[in-house]
């Protein structure tokens, strides 16, 4: 039997997906038994007209981690969807837009400014920002362009699965290896993750009185180890996020942020776990209702942590 | 501003007050602006913020949520969690850049039909001066690309 062919692609993303695909140990090499990698920018020197010279279809799965932010990015990701049979949308960026999405709350414009002209440690006397073409002597130059508001590779291409987490953990990525391997891949569409909120697996002792008369933040204190972090007055995503990471933070005692994304049914994580933290101030004086609700700070980059290109709104309006 | 420009506005009215509230407004004759899209809920309580967002982002230019006045609610604290949510809500639509004007949330009983009427023209009148609130025409949100077959 031919070796499988997989495409492995990182777009806007900060390389820990990739890291993640290494941290499944010696099973990496189970990889390589079933499977010939034909792009894996962070690892092997393949070029991007190696994959244009492949057939179209011809590369049976590409894991595609990363948000959608400039156009060297959605080419790659149309270039990859056309070679390939089956698109993984790897990790949180590429699922629901990820940190990198919680640009959207700018645009380019003021983006450029800020990188370019205002950081104290820059002088930029001459107003110089990036251009997607400049001529030199020696010809012309290109470079991307940088997009007003970062997509998810829904968003952009048609996707066959998910696989959320930031970064995935070794075990979905290992579970999803072997239905590649065996050929028993779910049908499209699928998130490969538990169809169930994270609060369902959590190990912490929960009370019927969810209500609270103060948030506070991680830094302000060190939370009860045993008790459900909402209880202590501490913004915790579980309520609106999907299980299957482990409870990776939680055991470390901080609250969940949201990496997995919604659980199935909910279309906007954010509004869902607005409502669910809104739902625990516990006050019938409107004055003292605002002051608990003012103790969350930063709602947008808070609910959509992770899902800012996801959400209902998108962006914030330009 | 165009003289022409009217906007839609979605109100989640509760079923026990602001309902009835509305409906004593029309058989009492009153006039007010025929902008609002009543949208009849079991309870204030009951409106998740997804569906303001989601009728923000689908064409609507503002947003009225109505329920009973505090202590009034039919199932005890349905319009506290709503007073909630909204207050949070509202912090979160200004980080995202629409108006405070455009999303209101008020408590109108079976009795106050004249406030539901002077609340839908204060509101109408308010959206009318800040101009239509076109969320898809920024091109916010992207429609993802179906899976062929």
């Amino acid at each position: 039997m031919d070796k499988l062919k997989f495409a492995i692609y990182w777009a806007a993303s900060c390389g820990g997906c990739d890291v993640a695909i290494l941290d499944i140990n010696e099973k990496i090499l189970d990889v390589a038994e079933i499977a010939d990698i034909v792009l894996w920018p962070i690892a092997l020197d393949f070029k991007y007209k190696d994959v244009e010279a492949l057939p179209d279809g011809s590369v049976d799965v590409c894991l595609f981690n990363g948000a959608v932010r400039n156009s060297e990015q959605e080419e790659l990701a149309k270039l990859l969807r056309a070679k390939s049979k089956a698109m993984v949308a790897f990790g949180a960026c590429a699922c629901f837009g990820g940190i990198p999405s919680l640009g959207n709350v700018s645009d380019r414009e003021h983006i450029f400014r800020r990188v370019y002209q205002e950081t104290a440690s820059t002088a930029n006397p001459d107003t110089v920002y990036p251009r997607t073409v400049t001529e030199v002597p020696e010809g012309r130059l290109e470079l991307p362009e940088f997009f007003d508001t970062v997509k998810s590779l829904a968003q952009v291409i048609p996707v066959e699965y998910f696989i959320p987490g930031c970064p995935p953990p070794p075990d979905l990525i290992v579970t999803v290896v072997n239905a590649i391997a065996t050929g028993q891949l779910p049908p499209p569409g699928a998130v490969i993750a538990p169809d169930k909120a994270l609060c369902d697996e959590c190990e912490r002792e929960r009370s019927e009185d969810k209500t609270v008369k103060e948030f506070r933040r991680p830094w302000q204190f060190i939370a009860d180890k045993e008790k459900c972090f909402l209880e202590q007055g501490l913004v915790c995503a579980g309520p609106g996020t999907r299980a299957g990471c482990g409870s990776r933070c939680i055991k470390a005692n901080m609250p969940c942020r949201g990496c997995f994304g919604p659980p199935p049914g909910v279309s906007d994580q954010g509004a869902k776990l607005l409502s669910a933290m809104a739902s625990l101030a516990d006050s019938e004086d409107p004055t003292e209702m605002a002051a608990i609700i003012g103790g969350i700070k930063d709602p947008l980059g808070t609910f959509y942590r992770f899902g800012m290109a996801n959400s209902t709104l998108g962006r914030v309006k330009l | 501003m165009n003289e022409e420009y009217e906007p839609t506005i979605i109100g989640f009215l509760c079923r026990w007050c602001s309902y009835l509230g509305a409906d004593l407004a029309g058989t009492s004759r009153m006039h007010y602006p025929a902008n609002l899209i009543p949208i009849r809920v079991m309870c204030s309580g009951r409106v998740d913020p997804t569906f303001v967002m989601r009728a923000l982002a689908d064409g609507a230019d503002g947003v009225l949520i109505a329920g009973c006045h505090p202590g009034d609610c039919h199932y005890q604290c349905g319009n506290y969690r709503a007073a909630g949510r909204y207050s949070l809500l509202c912090d979160m639509l200004e980080q995202f850049g629409v108006e405070k004007e455009r999303v209101r949330l008020e408590w109108i009983s079976a009795a106050e039909g004249e406030k539901f009427a002077s609340v839908v023209t204060e509101m109408t009148n308010d959206i009318r001066r800040l101009g239509p609130l076109k969320w898809n025409g920024n091109g916010a949100k992207a429609d993802s690309p179906a899976l062929e077959e």
